[in-house]
């Protein structure tokens, strides 16, 4: 594996999502799969205005790029982008954009999906929802 | 020892800082830390969970601690 084969961002400003597209493309690969996350409007039936992102910096791109590096073993991904937004986000933003591409279609799926459901388990990224009427950290209490 | 603490999220929010000193015994574990941060701050009590990063990794219960390390607080994540 080359360090050439991931692009690991956090960035402050928006994401290009076809700079992930376009850095996974590889003469090699079949199938590219890409996941967008994207800010909703709402939560519970609450309404959303914005977002805003905190990252451990250094480790959360530590962790991101140990996402790719099992990507790339298990699934025998050619290359992965994986980019996270950090700040303020309103609706329809883009917070987290990855791309993986593999051999065969089947893999680049199921490698995509690992991604977003690691990420979500293991960056340590923090989202706080804010309301008309307040703000909470997602998912921080039982 | 002093240990120099980091923190994010809602552990921030509790702390009222993003940095926080704490006074530990030489080489106490990451267990005796967080046994002295619920002690000083129950509010982290009510977290669905608390894990410490060690020099930006995760951190078992028993891993030892030394003065240079850089320790950070991760309340429950929620990227993506």
């Amino acid at each position: 594996m080359t360090m050439k084969s991931i692009d690991i961002q956090l960035l402050e400003q928006p994401l290009d999502t076809q700079a992930c597209i376009d850095f996974v493309n590889d003469p090699g690969s079949g199938g590219t799969a890409v996941f967008i996350g994207t800010v909703r409007n709402q939560t519970a039936g609450k309404q959303v205005i914005r977002l805003e992102f905190e990252a451990y910096g250094p480790m959360a791109i530590q962790e991101m790029r140990k996402i790719a590096e099992q990507i790339v073993e298990r699934w025998s991904a050619h290359k992965v982008a994986v980019h996270h937004r950090v700040g303020t986000l309103g609706i329809g933003e883009i917070a987290v954009a990855i791309a993986v591409a593999t051999p065969h279609r089947k893999a680049a799926f199921e490698a995509c999906q690992y991604a977003i459901d690691t990420l979500k388990e293991t960056v340590p990224i923090w989202k706080k929802e804010f309301f008309e009427d307040g703000a909470v950290w997602v998912a921080a209490h039982p | 020892m002093e240990i120099n603490i980091l923190a994010f999220g809602i552990a921030k929010d509790i702390l009222g800082s993003n940095q926080l000193q704490l006074q530990l015994p030489e080489a106490a574990t990451v267990a005796q830390l967080k046994q002295l941060l619920l002690e000083k701050y129950p509010a982290f009590e009510d977290l669905r969970a608390l894990a410490i990063a060690v020099n930006s990794a995760y951190a078992d219960d028993q891993l030892p601690l030394q003065q240079q390390d850089e320790v950070a607080l991760i309340p429950p994540v929620s990227g993506g």
